[in-house]
């Protein structure tokens, strides 16, 4: 912050003031919001969407977009509900293979970044826009989810002790230092995250991209594979929030994570990261998770109706970005 | 002659720069008023200002001796005024009288466009251009000598009295410069008042009535075409001023690091030809500047040894290694790098900061580098910023909120911190002030002596003449003439350009 005028220094700070503003307005008005247990709820809501959000933050810093996590989210919980239920059936050779519960994590997250993979192959290899190749993948990655069961859920996913799969629900119940699993695996994603931005040639390289593709091309950057590893990334996060959430549930639904790309996105836009690309922040993306995740734990406190938590939901989203516009125009005054 | 549109006393600011200084410039009626001037003499602002793209800081506009008032195009446009960019304003994808009557449509009583109208008006004015074109073509179907002509239509059908073209021929082939000549003439007897800008001096002589020449954003000279001759047009325009040689030791030339042998490389979908048979190799430790004229080739041929452009033939050596096909990251680390010509939009990230700019190119394929020392990145740039003695308060601050010689300086430092044998130079020195080309100058000089090969490509004359120790003259994407030392004169540049 050396060097930047107060009034600088507060348009970066915005979206953490909003927070604060908001905070402290729901823990004045609604009682039980500040108990420890609403709290540890709302976190492990936020943890949810701050996970996507923090993968949708290096496809849009590169000004990209994924539209296609949501759909991901339901195939990676499907493939693991079905690991643990089935087993790996490979019908040529007439074998049934069951894994233990961290090799079916590790494969569930694995296609997730595969499927992200493709996407970044798609838009880069074949110059498709990332709008239309990742919302191809919406589709796509949601059909596959439907057919692993034929479109019914696998329910139950306790395993079986004979099997050696047993525990699954633990990853979603459990805590760790008196705080969910859950909380630890956004924390630590999002440490990782910062890192990669902040601290790596591959974030600096992000940062080019994003501001100008030309130009980091022309430095020697490699454009198309730092591109298609941001999909990656982001479709890596998506196989964490499916696994996750099945856990959460003991149960797998292929309609699980209908939507939720675009919950990460409001989170990232409400973070202070441009969607031109080449400004933002994963800093910035978790306290958006949070602006998103405490107003509507808060609304439904107050007892808001669920549609008129929505029209104000909406509204917010657009006004962050009318003040995003707002401090373009501002520093370029500068 | 009879003056319609004086320009008088002109000045234009910019931050840093100072874009025109007091011009003044008489344009005559239905006459083809030539201005002529070196990039950056300051024609390119004074015909924004005309067509009310740019205000003027201070100055007069005159219309028919009456104060004319320009705060927009629209403006320009109420008053006739017209201008055909170098690069052509059409819509591709829509036809020739859809593109006539852009944003000026013609609407009948239910206020839907007039389609049978638009036609038959355009046909009328394509007919007395001279021109077989028709109205309902689309206009990506057409050569671009003919997109020029449907410009020139546009113009007409907003009842324009005062054209300005801006380097009109300069993508044109021979033929189609005839063409346009003559859509020119057909202009002039309709009372169309012309104002043209070009470098190629020749057709200046054949098309022109009254030459205006600009020099360092400031006016040199006015005269009629038919009392002057082209070395008279060299000297006003080029100036006795220059910049202080720095070629002026003998070289060191050290051992070959590049050669480039039969390159051609043809236009898209097309049989011409962009380079034609270029063959030339460059040396540790000299300054080879490449002159040509826009569209000669020059930017192409920086393109193809950088490894952008792949669709050529020929082959490239570096040092008697053949360089194959390869990524730009490899060319770099063959110790290959090009400043490019537009800075802003290839060779900064505006978003970045000062510090990361310079660090951009870096490339090394070691692991431990992927973690980003934040010490020894200080250290490096705080070294690269004395080196080239670039102007910094803090290299924190984006790149942005330096001044032009000071971004270009920060263009340069990022190229050498990939440690390059062969450093291209494009334009270095567009859009900077005087002291800063200077500079810039001194640091290549500095460079050379240090061993590297340089490549350096301008369209100045006077930066060629202080800065090369041998240049290539290009000319439609030809070597035309190589030359050396004493060779290297105004006259000699401007002849062999020509093509």
């Amino acid at each position: 912050m050396k060097g930047m005028t107060i009034k600088a220094a507060l348009f970066k700070l915005r979206a953490f003031i909003a927070l604060i503003f908001i905070f402290s307005f729901f823990a004045f008005t609604a009682d039980a919001f500040l108990s420890s247990t609403n709290l540890i709820i709302l976190t492990k809501h936020v943890a949810i969407n701050a996970i996507l959000a923090i993968g949708m933050t290096f496809v849009i810093l590169t000004s990209g977009i994924d539209l296609s996590v949501g759909s991901i989210v339901g195939l990676c919980g499907m493939i693991a509900g079905m690991l643990i239920d089935k087993g790996l059936v490979i019908q040529f050779l007439n074998v049934v293979i069951y894994f233990e519960i961290w090799v079916i994590v590790l494969i569930s997250i694995f296609v997730g970044f595969l499927f992200g993979c493709v996407n970044g192959f798609i838009i880069t290899r074949f110059s498709v826009a990332p709008f239309i190749a990742t919302l191809g993948m919406l589709y796509v990655a949601r059909g596959f989810a439907l057919l692993i069961n034929d479109g019914a859920t696998f329910p139950n996913l306790i395993g079986k002790e004979e099997l050696n799969n047993t525990g699954f629900p633990n990853i979603g119940s459990g805590t760790f230092l008196s705080l969910p699993y859950t909380i630890w695996v956004m924390l630590a994603l999002a440490l990782i995250a910062v890192f990669l931005t902040t601290k790596t040639k591959f974030g600096r390289h992000i940062y080019a991209i994003g501001g100008n593709t030309k130009a980091a091309h022309l430095s020697g950057v490699n454009v198309n594979a730092v591109t298609l590893l941001t999909y990656g990334i982001s479709g890596l996060c998506a196989g964490v929030v499916g696994v996750i959430v099945t856990s959460q549930l003991i149960s797998s639904h292929p309609a699980t994570g209908t939507t939720w790309e675009l919950n990460a996105i409001a989170a990232v836009v409400l973070g202070g990261t441009s969607l031109m690309g080449g400004r933002g922040s994963v800093g910035g993306t978790i306290i958006g998770a949070f602006v998103i995740g405490v107003l509507s734990n808060g609304m439904i406190l107050e007892g808001v109706s669920s549609f008129w938590q929505r029209v104000i939901m909406g509204t917010i989203i657009v006004l962050a970005v009318m003040i995003d516009q707002l401090q373009t125009r501002f520093i370029s005054k500068d | 002659m009879e003056k319609i549109l004086e320009a008088k006393n002109i000045s234009k600011q910019y931050p840093g720069v100072v874009a025109l200084d007091d011009v003044s410039f008489n344009v005559y009626k239905g006459k083809v008023n030539v201005l002529v001037g070196e990039n950056g003499a300051g024609k390119s602002t004074l015909m924004k200002i005309l067509s009310g793209v740019e205000r003027q800081s201070s100055g007069e506009i005159y219309l028919n001796n009456k104060k004319l008032n320009i705060f927009s195009t629209n403006d320009a446009e109420k008053n006739s005024i017209g201008i055909i960019h170098q690069e052509l304003n059409l819509f591709p994808n829509l036809t020739v009288h859809e593109n006539i009557f852009m944003g000026h449509e013609i609407l009948d009583r239910y206020k839907t466009i007039d389609t049978k109208q638009q036609i038959k008006i355009t046909n009328e004015l394509l007919s007395k251009l001279n021109q077989d074109i028709d109205a309902k073509t689309l206009v990506e179907s057409l050569r671009i000598g003919q997109q020029q002509i449907i410009e020139i239509a546009k113009a007409l059908a907003k009842k324009t009295k005062i054209l300005i073209m801006d380097e009109p021929s300069s993508a044109l082939s021979k033929k189609e410069v005839s063409v346009l000549f003559n859509v020119i003439e057909e202009l002039k007897k309709q009372e169309v008042t012309i104002i043209y800008i070009s470098h190629k001096l020749e057709e200046i002589m054949q098309i022109g009535d009254v030459i205006t020449i600009l020099r360092d954003s400031k006016f040199i000279c006015e005269e009629l075409i038919n009392k002057i001759d082209i070395p008279w047009i060299t000297e006003n325009m080029v100036g006795m001023k220059s910049f202080e040689a720095v070629n002026t030791q003998k070289v060191k030339k050290g051992p070959k690091i590049i050669e480039l042998k039969s390159i051609s490389l043809k236009k898209k979908e097309s049989e011409e030809y962009i380079l034609d048979d270029v063959n030339f190799n460059s040396s540790s430790g000299e300054i080879l500047s490449i002159y040509g004229l826009m569209g000669s080739g020059r930017t192409e041929l920086l393109e193809i040894i950088m490894g952008l452009n792949k669709d050529f033939q020929g082959e490239i050596y570096l040092e008697d290694k053949i360089l194959k096909a390869s990524s730009i990251s490899e060319r770099i680390s063959d110790g290959i790098v090009l400043v490019p010509e537009d800075r802003q939009g290839q060779g900064l990230v505006q978003s970045l900061s000062i510090l990361s700019n310079t660090l951009l190119s870096k490339i090394s394929r070691r692991f431990k580098d992927f973690y980003l020392n934040a010490k020894s990145e200080k250290k490096i740039v705080t070294k690269a910023i004395e080196y080239l003695g670039i102007k910094v308060s803090n290299y924190n601050n984006v790149i942005t909120s330096l001044s032009g010689g000071n971004q270009q300086k920060v263009v340069i430092a990022k190229s050498l911190e990939t440690e390059p044998r062969l450093l291209m130079l494009d334009e270095p020195t567009r859009g900077i002030d005087i002291g800063a080309k200077q500079e810039i100058f001194y640091i290549m000089k500095k460079l050379a002596e240090k061993g590297l090969s340089i490549i350096f490509v301008s369209s100045e004359i006077k930066e060629v003449l202080a800065v090369a120790d041998r240049v290539i003259v290009l000319a439609k994407g030809k070597i035309n003439k190589e030359l050396m030392g004493g060779e290297i004169t105004e006259d000699n540049l401007v002849k062999y350009s020509q093509g």
